[in-house]
C-alpha cells in the first residue's frame, strides 16, 4: 500500500465513506482543506493553540493541524460542513446565529465544533459557567468576540 | 506539511522496539502534541517516525491485584480525568491532567509522551514524584522498572535508549492507599499555559500527625524535583499552621529556580511559597483534617 509519500487510507467524513490517497507529511487539516474542499475549519496557529483547525475524530475534538492525516484511517471524522441536516443548521450553529457570536468569522467553524462536542459530552448534566469557559479555552478568537459566543453556548445546551 | 521522511506504523510495542532497532533515525510518535510541533518547527530529529499513535496495549488504566495503579503510557489526559480508578484513588493526577492545555490537548496528549519529553513543567511529572511513581520501559533486552526520579536524567533527557519504549506508569499501594494529594499549578492564563510553577503534595495523616509527607515541584529546577529535607523535617510533626508555614519556607532551601522570559527567580522562589502552602492545606483538607 506504500508508495513512497502517499498511502492509501479510508475514513468516513460527515457520514459519507471515502477512500483517499494521502501525502503522509500532511495533516488532518491539509487533507480536509486542500485534497476535499472541506474549508470550513482553518488553519491558525499550525501548532494546537488556536483551535480554528477543530473537528472531531470519532467524536472525539482534536486540533486537525497536529493530528496526520494517517491517523484518520477507519475513523469518523466530523467537520463543521455536516453539522447541518437537510439545509437546517444544528441547534448549536443556530445559537451562535442568533447570538450573533460571529465576527470575522474565522474561529467560528472550530468554536461550533467545541460546542458540539461540549453539547454532547454534558448531555443531562448541570453545567456551571466555568465548565463552559474550560470547556472552551482550547479556541481562541481574536476579535475577542467571547460574550456572545459565550451566550450562545448557554443557549446550545439548554433543552427543547 | 511536515518534514515527515519515513512512517513507519507499530501494531505492538514489540513491532516498534524492532521498527526503532531498523532505523537508529528514527522517533516514536504518540499523541503527536510535542512531536509534530517540533516538525513544525524544522527539526529535522524527527523526521522518521515509529508511530504508536492509539496503540491499543498502551492505553488502560488498571488496578492490579496487589492495589498498585497500571496506568498504560498511550492513555490520554481525558481518559486519566474520566477515570474511576484515578478519581477515587489519586485525585492529585485529576488536578494535574485539567491543567494540560485545552480540551483538544487533552485529548490526545498521553500521559507516557508528557514524562518522556523531559521536560521540568510536565503537569503530570511532579505528581508522579510525589507519588513514587515507577515506570516501566520495555527494549530488545526485555523490560525493567525504574523510579521516575531516576528516570529523569537531565532537561530534555530521560532513561531511554534508542529502541526503548515507555510502557506504562505504576503507583504502588503504599504510595496512594490512604494518601491524599494535591496538585497545583500556577500559570499565567488558567488554561492553555506552561507551568510558572507546579506543586504536588502527598500526605498521610495520623492521629493529627504527618505520618507522612512528600512535595514535589515542577519548573523548580532543570527537571521535577522532590524536597527531601523539607519531607523530613515535617515527618511526624503535628499539624498546625506553623508547620505549613516552616514547610513553605523550608522548600525555598532546596529548590533551584532560575529566570526565564515566563518569570523571574524571585517570582518564581515566592509562588513556591505560596504553592507549598495551598496545596499542603489542599491535600490536609481532602485527608479530611482541618488545622488547629
Amino acid at each position: 500500500m506504500t508508495d513512497g509519500h502517499f498511502r492509501q487510507i479510508s475514513f468516513t467524513i460527515n457520514d459519507r465513506e471515502r477512500r483517499l490517497r494521502v501525502d503522509i507529511r500532511k495533516s488532518l487539516a491539509e487533507v480536509l482543506r486542500e485534497d476535499l474542499g472541506l474549508i470550513g475549519l482553518k488553519q491558525g496557529c499550525g501548532v494546537g493553540e488556536c483551535g480554528a483547525c477543530s473537528v472531531m475524530v470519532d467524536d472525539v475534538l482534536v486540533d486537525s493541524c497536529i493530528y496526520l492525516a494517517l491517523w484518520a484511517d477507519g475513523k469518523q471524522i466530523r467537520t463543521v460542513e455536516g453539522e447541518a441536516r437537510d439545509g437546517k443548521p444544528s441547534k448549536v450553529q443556530q445559537a451562535y446565529v442568533d447570538e450573533g457570536a460571529v465576527q470575522c468569522g474565522f474561529c467560528t467553524p472550530g468554536f461550533i465544533m467545541a460546542t458540539t462536542s461540549f453539547v454532547e459530552k454534558c448531555k443531562g448534566k448541570n453545567v456551571s459557567p466555568g465548565d463552559i469557559r474550560k470547556a472552551h479555552a482550547g479556541n481562541l478568537c481574536r476579535c475577542t468576540g467571547y460574550q456572545n459566543i459565550f451566550t450562545a453556548i448557554e443557549k446550545s445546551i439548554e433543552s427543547d | 506539511m511536515f518534514d515527515i521522511s519515513s512512517h513507519k506504523k507499530a501494531g505492538s510495542v514489540k513491532e516498534a522496539i524492532s521498527l526503532l532497532k531498523e532505523n537508529p533515525d528514527a522517533k516514536l510518535i504518540a499523541g503527536g502534541t510535542d512531536v509534530l510541533i517540533k516538525l513544525r518547527e524544522g527539526k529535522k530529529q524527527f523526521s522518521h517516525l515509529v508511530d504508536i499513535h492509539g496503540l491499543k496495549e498502551l492505553n488502560f488504566i488498571k488496578k492490579d491485584g496487589d492495589n498498585t495503579i497500571v496506568i498504560g503510557s498511550g492513555t490520554v489526559f481525558s481518559q486519566v480525568i474520566e477515570s474511576d480508578i484515578i478519581n477515587t484513588h489519586i485525585p492529585m493526577l485529576v488536578d494535574a491532567a485539567q491543567s494540560v492545555g485545552g480540551p483538544q490537548i487533552r485529548n490526545i496528549a498521553t500521559i507516557g509522551g508528557n514524562i518522556c519529553n523531559g521536560v521540568t513543567s510536565a503537569d503530570s511529572a511532579s505528581p508522579l514524584f510525589a507519588l513514587n511513581a515507577v515506570v516501566s520501559v520495555k527494549g530488545s533486552k526485555g523490560s525493567r522498572d525504574i523510579p521516575i526520579a531516576d528516570f529523569y536524567l537531565g532537561p530534555g533527557k530521560v532513561d531511554l535508549k534508542h529502541g526503548d519504549v515507555l510502557t506504562a506508569i505504576k503507583i504502588s499501594s503504599e504510595n496512594h492507599d490512604h494518601a491524599f494529594g494535591c496538585y497545583y499549578k500556577y500559570a499565567m492564563r488558567n488554561a492553555m499555559d506552561i507551568a510558572t510553577i507546579g506543586c504536588a503534595v502527598n500526605l498521610k495523616t495520623k492521629n493529627g500527625r504527618l505520618q507522612d509527607y512528600r512535595i514535589a515541584f515542577g519548573v523548580a529546577g532543570p527537571v521535577p524535583m522532590r524536597c527531601p529535607r523539607a519531607e523530613n523535617m515535617a515527618r511526624g510533626q503535628a499539624l498546625s499552621s506553623r508547620l505549613i508555614e516552616d514547610i513553605s519556607q523550608a522548600v525555598t532551601k532546596e529548590v533551584t529556580p532560575r529566570t526565564s522570559w515566563r518569570a523571574s527567580r524571585e517570582f518564581r522562589l515566592n509562588i513556591i511559597t505560596e504553592l507549598a502552602k495551598r496545596a499542603t492545606i489542599k491535600a490536609l483538607k481532602r485527608a479530611g483534617e482541618e488545622l488547629p
